[in-house]
C-alpha cells in the first residue's frame, strides 16, 4: 500500500504536559484508520497536527514524501470535519458547501453542478436555501461532510463526527460514511472512543493511550490479539489475569495449567492471560478444572452475562444459556480461547470484574452522548 | 382611596417612577418647549428658526460621519488584532484601551488643547526640530482628532467582544477549506461581526453628533456644532425654546438613524445560532 501520510517521532505538550510521545504512523492510501482511545490521549491533537492546526514540537509530518510541518493549512490537501461540524451559521447549505470553491474562484456553472453533486451524495437533495443553524444534528453533520469533501481533499480528518447523534442515526451515518469512502477513494483518519464504531468501520485501527501508539492493526487483529492490558480491556470485553508461561504452548493461571497457541516467552515469564467472556463454555463442574460460583446473572438480549467468582476473582462469561445465581459452575476454556500478553504497565489495572456493575456501564454511556 | 392604589403601583415598579421622572418628563419639557415661545403661548416659529441652522446641521452630521468611518478604520483592525492575541495579552490591550476612559473628557480635552497649540507640546517639539509650525488649534481636523479619540473605544469594545464570541473553530473551517489570513477575515470573521460593527457605529455617532465641549475647545471657537449651537441657546432665556426645537430635532435624527442600525443588526442577529 502507498503511504500517503507518515508521522515521525511526533510529539507535543501543553503547558509542559507532554501530550503526544513518539507517535509513529503511517497511513496508506484509501484506507479507512481510525485514532481509538479513551478521552485526553490525544486523539484530537494528532488530528489537528495532520490538519496543520497544530505543530508538533518534534518529529515530522510527511505528506506524500515531502516534509510538510510548515506548510499552513489551507494549502495542505486535507480537510477536516469537525467534532461539532463549525458549519458556517451566516451562510445556507448550499453556501456552505460551495465554501471551497468559491475560494478557487471555480466557475459558477461548476460550483452549481459540483454543489449538487455533493448534496445527492450526502442525501440532502432540496436543502440548497435552507438555514443550516435551523437544520437537525444529522442534516448539519451531512453538509459539514459535504463541505469537506468538495474540493476533493486527498484526506479527510473527521473528529468523532457522530459523537452528537442518537443511536440510530449513528449506526446510519456510521454505513454511509463508510460507502462515501469507498466510493470516493479518499483517505479516512477519523477519530472516536466508541470501539464499536472503530472495529466496524476501519481497515485500520490504531488504538492510543496516555499520548502513546498502543497497537496498530485490523480491527480483527486488535481483538483477538491484543497486546496489552489496556487494549484487550479497552476493546470489547476481557477477563485478565496473571499467569505464567512454563514453557512454549503452556500456561498456567487461576491454579491450573492450560495448553495454548502461544510461545517466545523466557521460560516461566510472567504473563497476563487474556479470555474473551463469549470464548469461555459453562459446563458442570465436575467437567472443568476451573470451577466458580455464578454471583450475578444479566439478560443482554442476544446472551447473558454471567459473572463467576473463581477463588476471588470474579470472570465475566457471555453464554446464551442461563445460569442460576449462586450455582456452581465450570469453566470450560480452549487452547485457542487462550490470548497471552507481555506484562506491561497496564498490567493488573484492567479485566477483574468485582467492581464491575452495569450501573456503572450506563453512566459512562451517559457520558458519552452528552459530549 | 384612588389616589393609594396609585402610589402602591408605583411602589411595585420603581423602573417606572424612574423612567416617567427621568425620561417621560424631560421629554415632555422638551416638547413644551419646542412649540412654545418664551411667553408660553404655542407657536410654529421654532420650526422656522431651524433654517438658520441649516450649515451648522450639515457641518455636525458631517464631521460625526467622518469621525464614527475613522473609528471604525481604526477600531475594526484592532478589535480583530486584539482578539486573535493571546488571552493573557487580551487582557492587557483592552485595558489600555479603555485608560482614557478613566480620565474625565474634560482633562483629556483640555490636555489634547494643550499639546495641538499653536504654543504647545507638539509646535515645541516641531520648532526644536526647525521643522516649522502646524496649526491645529482651530481646523476641523483638530475636533476630528477629539472626536475619534475620545470615541474610539466605544467602537472597539462591541467589536471586540463580538469577535471574541466567534467560534475560533469557525475560523480554523475557513483556513481548512484553503482560505488564507486575508480571506478567513473577509469571509468568515467580517459577516459574523457586522453587531459588534453596528453597536460600535451607533455608540460613535450619536456621542459624536451631540458633542459640544471638544468642538468648542478644539475647535477654537472658529466654528460651531450642533451641539454648541443648543448650548448657547439654552444659555440665553429668550431662546430656550429654539434650543428645545433644534434637540428635538436633534433627538428625532439620533432615532431614526438608531432604528436604521438596529435593523441591520436584526438581519446580521438572525443568521447567527
Ligand atoms: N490547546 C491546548 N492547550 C492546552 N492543553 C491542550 C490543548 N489541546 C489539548 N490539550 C490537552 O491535551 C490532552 C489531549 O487532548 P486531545 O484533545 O488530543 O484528547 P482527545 O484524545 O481528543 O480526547 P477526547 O476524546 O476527550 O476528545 C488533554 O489533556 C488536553 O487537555
Ligand atoms: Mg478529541
Amino acid at each position: 500500500m502507498e503511504k500517503i501520510i507518515e508521522l515521525k517521532n511526533i510529539s507535543k505538550s501543553f503547558d509542559g504536559e507532554a501530550v503526544l510521545k513518539h507517535i509513529d504512523l503511517y497511513i496508506g492510501n484509501s484506507e479507512f484508520i481510525t485514532l481509538l482511545g479513551p478521552s485526553g490521549c490525544g486523539k484530537t491533537t494528532t488530528l489537528r497536527i495532520i490538519g496543520g492546526f497544530e505543530k508538533p514540537d518534534e518529529g515530522d509530518v510527511i505528506f506524500e514524501g515531502t516534509r510538510i510541518n510548515d506548510v499552513p493549512a489551507h494549502k495542505r490537501s486535507v480537510n477536516t470535519v469537525f467534532q461539532k461540524y463549525a458549519l458556517f451559521p451566516h451562510l445556507n447549505v448550499f453556501e456552505n458547501i460551495a465554501f471551497a470553491l468559491r475560494l478557487q474562484k471555480c466557475p459558477k456553472e461548476e460550483i452549481r453542478r459540483r454543489v449538487k453533486e455533493m448534496l445527492s451524495l450526502v442525501a440532502l437533495e432540496g436543502f440548497e436555501r435552507k438555514n443550516v443553524t435551523l437544520l437537525s444534528g444529522g442534516q448539519q453533520q451531512r453538509v459539514a461532510i459535504a463541505r469537506a469533501l468538495i474540493s476533493h481533499p486527498k484526506i479527510l480528518l473527521l473528529d468523532e463526527p457522530l459523537g452528537a447523534l442518537d443511536l440510530k442515526l449513528r449506526k446510519d451515518m456510521q454505513n454511509e460514511l463508510k460507502n462515501i469512502q469507498k466510493q470516493t477513494g479518499i483517505t479516512f483518519i477519523y477519530v472516536t472512543h466508541d470501539q464499536e464504531e472503530a472495529l466496524s468501520m476501519s481497515d485500520t485501527v490504531v488504538v492510543m493511550a496516555d499520548g502513546e501508539i498502543q497497537q496498530i492493526g485490523t480491527p480483527i487483529d486488535i481483538y483477538n490479539e491484543p497486546v496489552n492490558a489496556f487494549v484487550a480491556d479497552f476493546i470489547g470485553e476481557s477477563n485478565i489475569v496473571d499467569g505464567v508461561m512454563p514453557a512454549d504452548r503452556t500456561v498456567r493461571f487461576s491454579g491450573h495449567t492450560f495448553e495454548c497457541l502461544d510461545g517466545g516467552f523466557a521460560a516461566n515469564e510472567a504473563v497476563d492471560v487474556v479470555i474473551r467472556p463469549e470464548d469461555i463454555d459453562v459446563v458442570s463442574p465436575d467437567q472443568s478444572p476451573l470451577t466458580g460460583t455464578v454471583t450475578g446473572v444479566t439478560f443482554k438480549g442476544v446472551h447473558y452475562e454471567i459473572i463467576v467468582d473463581v477463588g476471588g476473582f470474579k470472570w465475566m462469561i457471555q453464554s446464551t444459556d442461563f445460569v442460576e445465581e449462586g450455582a456452581r459452575i465450570g469453566l470450560k476454556i480452549g487452547p485457542d480461547d487462550i490470548h497471552v500478553m507481555k506484562k506491561s504497565r497496564y498490567s493488573g489495572l484492567y479485566g477483574d470484574y468485582s467492581s464491575f456493575s452495569d450501573e456503572l456501564d450506563e453512566l459512562s454511556d451517559a457520558d458519552k452522548v452528552e459530549e | 382611596m384612588r389616589k393609594r392604589s396609585l402610589l402602591s403601583t408605583a411602589a411595585a415598579y420603581p423602573h417606572i417612577v424612574w423612567m416617567v421622572l427621568f425620561i417621560v418628563a424631560p421629554l415632555l419639557f422638551v416638547l413644551y418647549y419646542a412649540f412654545t415661545d418664551p411667553s408660553g403661548a404655542f407657536t410654529l416659529e421654532n420650526v422656522t428658526a431651524l433654517g438658520s441652522h441649516k450649515t451648522t446641521f450639515v457641518l455636525s452630521i458631517a464631521l460625526s460621519v467622518i469621525a464614527t468611518f475613522l473609528c471604525f478604520i481604526i477600531g475594526y483592525p484592532l478589535a480583530w488584532i486584539i482578539s486573535r492575541a493571546d488571552p493573557g495579552r487580551q487582557r492587557i490591550y483592552m485595558m489600555l484601551i479603555m485608560l482614557p476612559m478613566w480620565t474625565n473628557l474634560l482633562i483629556r480635552t483640555y490636555s489634547m488643547m494643550a499639546i495641538m497649540d499653536d504654543g504647545g507640546f507638539l509646535n515645541g517639539i516641531l520648532a526644536a526640530l526647525h521643522l516649522g509650525k502646524v496649526h491645529l488649534i482651530g481646523t476641523k481636523g483638530a475636533v476630528l482628532f477629539g472626536m475619534v479619540y475620545d470615541f474610539l473605544p466605544y467602537m472597539v469594545l462591541p467589536i471586540y467582544t463580538v469577535m471574541n464570541k466567534i467560534d475560533p473553530r469557525l475560523t480554523e473551517a475557513a483556513s481548512d477549506l484553503g482560505a488564507g489570513g486575508w480571506r478567513v477575515l473577509t469571509k468568515v470573521t467580517m459577516p459574523l461581526s457586522m453587531s459588534g460593527v453596528v453597536s460600535g457605529i451607533t455608540m460613535v455617532f450619536v456621542p459624536s453628533i451631540s458633542t459640544f465641549y471638544i468642538s468648542q475647545k478644539l475647535g477654537g471657537g472658529s466654528f460651531e456644532l450642533i451641539g454648541d449651537t443648543i448650548e448657547r441657546q439654552f444659555q440665553n432665556e429668550t431662546t430656550y425654546n429654539v434650543g428645545a426645537m433644534i434637540s428635538l430635532v436633534m433627538m428625532v435624527l439620533i432615532l431614526i438613524s438608531l432604528a436604521v442600525m438596529n435593523k441591520f443588526s436584526d438581519e446580521s442577529e438572525e443568521i447567527l445560532p
